[in-house]
């Protein structure tokens, strides 16, 4: 379907304040996001398998001291939030290793911190008047807004590529299933005369 | 439009670490729209820069890969790519924005939101667009199908006939029947 054309090891990602990656994780292999943050950063992880096999994949999430922080087997799409306690470079990582041919299509939403004020000058120090609190408001309804698109954006993918594969699988096993019942007519026929054209030899020789 | 920054990092075996600029290692960025075709095809340096505007709606692929050939990463090599990509909206500088236009703060904030509704609204298109294919796709689906079952039954009931004709007539030449 789609090549994997991720040659780098080690991906890091640096941003602002979210990070929204669709990546491709062949068969039997892991591929891990670093991300470096300060102490007492709270960040968000969501992640959904949009294609590929059962749809599930292996998520770990682990701090710079290498311990645990979250760690799934087999899961669909799933929501991890932590505040970290220490500085340095947290991982996350993906399995597909318990899959022998099927490579999943990944989509990760990275968020971390607050969100980049508007002008660098810009501070929480002044009070907001009445319509700046109101555009901030509304700011960040879009912001849900954008983010339930984005969801529902993932759950069509997910079924259109299903219907896809659908439509493919059908069609290959209409014209497979066809030629075999050619195959197999006319090979039945062949092969019956076959017996009687044999039987008849041996009958002619024994009398 | 989409813009995406890259910094890359060579492992360094004998220090452990990881060195701050790579001379040399070059990454060559490929962008390939929804119908596979290149929109953007080309090398820049250990650390890049590199801006695309997307003209249909669709996946695209994002693919970077390093020319090793002067580094070469051996096994247990590791290169440390250092990603950011951004989207849409989120590609405006509205520091620049407010220096250009003159806006005082609130007017600042307001054009944040147009500009957030606008996204809003280009998804909407592209979900649009998503919907119809995902139909056509259903519908091609059911008629192949009704399609080919109404074909194979009919080839079933030939090859029946023709198969009982067949021997009929074997039969017949052998003077069994």
């Amino acid at each position: 379907m789609r090549h994997p054309c991720l040659l780098i090891l080690a991906v890091y990602i640096a941003f602002i304040n979210a990070t929204e990656l669709t990546f491709e994780l062949p068969d039997n292999e892991k591929q891990c996001f670093y991300e470096d943050l300060e102490q007492g950063v709270k960040f968000d992880i969501d992640f959904q398998v949009i294609a590929g096999g059962n749809y599930d994949v292996d998520c770990f999430v682990s701090d710079p001291v290498n311990s645990m922080l979250y760690q799934e087997r087999k899961k669909q799409y799933d929501s991890f939030s932590h505040t970290t306690t220490m500085k340095g470079v947290y991982k996350v990582c993906f399995s597909n290793e318990f899959s022998t041919f099927s490579h999943k299509t990944v989509y990760l939403d990275f968020r971390t911190g607050e969100d980049a004020r508007l002008l660098p000058d810009m501070n929480g120090a002044t009070a907001l008047t009445q319509m700046e609190s109101a555009c901030l408001s509304i700011h960040e309804i879009l912001k849900v807004v954008s983010d339930s698109q984005t969801w529902y954006r993932l759950r069509e993918a997910q079924d259109r590529l299903r219907a896809e594969d659908l439509n493919e699988r059908v069609h290959i096993w209409s014209i497979g299933e066809a030629i075999i019942l050619f195959v197999v007519c006319i090979g039945q026929v062949l092969m019956l005369k076959s017996f009687f054209n044999d039987k008849k030899a041996s009958v002619a020789t024994s009398t | 439009m989409i813009i995406g920054n890259y910094r890359t990092q060579l492992y360094d075996k004998q220090k452990e670490e990881y060195l701050p600029a790579t001379q040399g290692l070059g990454m060559f960025v490929e962008v390939k729209d929804p119908d596979e075709k290149v929109i953007l095809s080309r090398q820049y340096g250990s650390e890049g820069r590199f801006i695309f505007t997307s003209h249909t709606p669709g996946e695209h692929q994002i693919c970077l890969h390093s020319n090793s050939s002067k580094f070469a990463l051996f096994a247990g090599g590791m290169l440390r790519v250092h990603l950011d990509i951004q989207v849409g909206e989120h590609t405006n500088n509205y520091a620049e924005i407010a220096a250009k236009d003159k806006l005082t703060e609130l007017q600042l904030r307001v054009r944040q939101l147009m500009e957030q509704v606008d996204q809003i609204q280009k998804e909407q298109n592209y979900q649009r667009y998503r919907e119809e294919r995902f139909r056509q796709t259903s519908e091609s689906t059911n008629q192949r199908v009704l399609w080919w079952s109404i074909v194979q039954t009919l080839i079933l009931v030939a090859i029946g006939f023709w198969q009982m004709r067949h021997l009929k007539s074997f039969f017949e030449a052998k003077k069994l029947v």
